[in-house]
């Protein structure tokens, strides 16, 4: 399981390498002009110099390079001196915005825990919701409440965020005036009240991203226990005369649980994709309206920098999940 | 028959002829022999869901392609004494905020949707048939190919069509016109993302068919490698192909909808679903219809198509057939 894992981690290196080579490459055949920004009475020499301030007058290859030794040697230092109060990072060029001038992981650090707030919760929401009502499909297989279920998830799958969401605010903030539709990041929770304002805040994002989760996960656990209702397995627990509900909890949904605990690792890095068109709908400040703003200011070291990050999330959960699926399974260990 | 005769040579020869005819005749089926096809399509009239589906999606597409001869206001005709209107009968569904009636931007925007769905899924498939059957046929490319259909599956990928979308906008439209060249590019963008899928399944159905014995006689007799592909491997194939299209052709219009919707898909005067959704947003307060119907269209499209995917995997596979 160990070598496994090591294998899995090393060839993940190369992947992460390809994938910023695919991004930079594409970077650069942007035709955007950062010094478009820049009023025409600047002389020409002047612009050239701040050109180069960019690191933009070298070869794409020494680009990448410093990219690289950015990201990956100079932003570690800059965590390290966070933690423990070092001096390693001092004077060293970190990635800076285009936008702002300021080094980019610096916003993105600002940004992360709005993100991770909505979407955590979505998430795990989601998936509480999902479990219960997968296994029940499942064991009550086309009855009214799988027929239902399933034409619900079908709904989940189909209905758009970008709908889902502003169908929401339109019951619930314009029609029905419940809930603010706005997502308000610079609230603090201090008491009760305060407390209650963010739930309010919070419950349409979260209702709209855990949606799709949830329709996904449902018809995942519903096949998953499907399978394994049929198993010899569940005849004999029944046989030696368990009841239903050991039989279905404890037998059935542990080993049902298998794929699906996979697929929920690989959906953490799906819903952060769909987080981008939710915040922008919710107007959520975090790192997916931070992506779109930054592509449409052609700040391209931010965008860089935000999409690697989130192919380092898909990156991650796949091996997780792998390793996952290994641990859970000993049938498939693939050493 | 002359297995029957050579092991009972005692039986005189009449009656055996005869049993031999009776054996002959009793199984003879009354129905003529059905194709592949014909199983096919009755098993999936009885999946109902998809027969619904099947009808709503061609209804839609009728409607979205037909409707406009029967309305013919044109989508960019702007009445702007009659902006803002609620449905009434000159405008069954409104219209917006220069008067331009939204039943006719609803059907010329589904045209592009629905265009650009077709037309990305089509490119998907063509790239994940041939990467798979490439991959799975010949052993020396399957590692190289699978390994980096496993690269770009970890790629970010509404992000990076996103960033596409930005780059390439303004060089296409220079090149093509706007809307051609949007067009092209959104097309490009969501095929080469999304044909991944297609490819595994594809490659993971051409290895065992490789195996089959029917490849092996086909190679016997000097069948070279293109025509096997083309004549061999490809039609058994295809049912997973057309169960991935339908799932291709929902990806796809979402995908086109979702990029409108964040403002970096088609120009504002060029209308689809996406964008009308889009550009409802800001006032959704005075008229929630604007936004609900190219919603509902996006959604009501997108469940047909997926049941109707639903059914044609029913359909598709011999193992649940006849149940």
């Amino acid at each position: 399981m160990l070598t496994f894992t090591i294998r899995r981690l090393v060839l993940a290196v190369p992947t992460l390498l390809f994938i910023s080579l695919v991004i930079f490459g594409l970077l650069q055949l942007a035709p955007g002009d950062p010094m478009a920004q820049v009023p025409l009475t600047v002389p020409p020499e002047v612009k050239e110099k701040m050109r180069e301030a960019l690191g933009l007058g070298d070869a794409w290859y020494i680009q990448f390079w410093k990219w690289i030794v950015q990201f990956f040697w100079v932003e570690p230092q800059v965590l390290v001196d966070y933690v423990f109060g070092t001096s390693f990072s001092e004077d060293k060029l970190r990635v800076l915005s285009w936008q702002t001038r300021s080094p980019v992981m610096e916003i993105v650090i600002q940004r992360i825990p709005q993100t991770l707030w909505v979407v955590g919760t979505a998430y795990v929401v989601a998936v509480l919701i999902a479990l219960p009502i997968g296994i029940y499909s499942a064991y009550k297989q086309y009855s009214v409440f799988d027929n239902i279920g399933t034409f619900i998830s079908m709904i989940g799958f189909s209905v758009p965020p970008f709908f889902s969401g502003v169908l929401v605010i339109v019951i619930f903030s314009v029609i029905l005036g419940w809930f603010p539709s706005i997502y308000d990041t610079t609230h603090q929770v201090t008491d009760w009240d305060s407390f209650v304002v963010q739930l309010r805040q919070m419950i349409m994002p979260v209702m709209v991203l855990a949606l799709q989760v949830t329709a996904q996960i449902a018809r995942f656990m519903r096949a998953s226990t499907l399978d394994n209702l049929n198993q010899d397995y569940v005849r004999t627990a029944r046989a030696k005369g368990l009841g239903e509900r050991v039989v279905v909890l404890s037998h059935v949904v542990r080993n049902s649980m298998i794929p699906v605990v996979t697929v929920i690792a690989l959906g953490i890095p799906q819903i952060f994709g769909g987080a981008i068109i939710t915040e922008q709908v919710f107007k959520v400040n975090g790192i997916g309206q931070l992506l779109i703003t930054a592509i449409q200011a052609n700040d391209l070291p931010m965008v860089q920098t935000l999409t690697f990050i989130f192919a380092v999330l898909i990156v991650l959960f796949n091996l997780i999940a792998d390793v996952l699926y290994g641990i859970l399974d000993p049938r498939i260990r693939y050493d | 028959m002359t297995d029957n005769s050579t092991q009972q040579p005692q039986i005189e020869p009449g009656p055996g002829e005869a049993q031999a005819a009776d054996i002959l005749v009793a199984p003879m089926p009354t129905t003529p022999p059905r194709s592949q096809w014909a199983e096919v399509w009755s098993q999936f009239r009885h999946h109902k869901g998809a027969m619904v589906g099947a009808v709503v999606f061609f209804l839609i597409v009728a409607i979205v392609f037909l409707g406009p001869f029967f309305w013919t206001i044109e989508a960019t005709y702007i009445d702007i004494r009659a902006r803002n209107q609620g449905p009434s009968l000159a405008h069954p569904f409104g219209t917006d905020q220069l008067g331009r009636d939204m039943l006719a931007r609803m059907m010329a925007g589904g045209q592009v949707s629905m265009s650009v769905g077709i037309v990305a899924m089509l490119l998907a498939l063509f790239l994940g048939s041939f990467v798979g059957v490439l991959a799975g046929y010949f052993k020396a490319l399957d590692n190289l190919l699978m390994r980096t259909t496993d690269l770009f599956l970890a790629l970010p990928l509404l992000p990076l069509l996103l960033v596409m979308v930005m780059l390439f906008r303004d060089p296409l439209s220079k090149a093509f016109g706007p809307e051609t060249g949007i067009f092209i590019l959104i097309v490009v963008a969501i095929g080469l993302t999304s044909w991944m899928p297609t490819a595994r399944i594809v490659r993971g159905d051409v290895l065992a068919l490789k195996e089959r014995e029917f490849v092996l006689a086909a190679r016997s007799i000097g069948t070279t490698n293109g025509m096997m592909v083309i004549r061999h491997i490809l039609p058994n194939v295809i049912s997973p192909i057309v169960v991935s299209a339908t799932l291709g052709i929902a990806n796809a219009i979402i995908t086109e909808s979702a990029l409108s919707f964040l403002g970096l898909g088609f120009p504002p005067d060029f209308p689809t679903w996406g964008r009308l959704l889009f550009d409802a947003v800001d006032y959704m307060q005075q008229n929630p219809e604007r936004v609900i119907l190219p919603g509902v269209a996006i959604s009501l499209t997108v469940l047909s198509v997926n049941y109707l995917g639903d059914g044609l995997r029913d359909a598709l596979d011999p193992r649940i057939r006849g149940r």
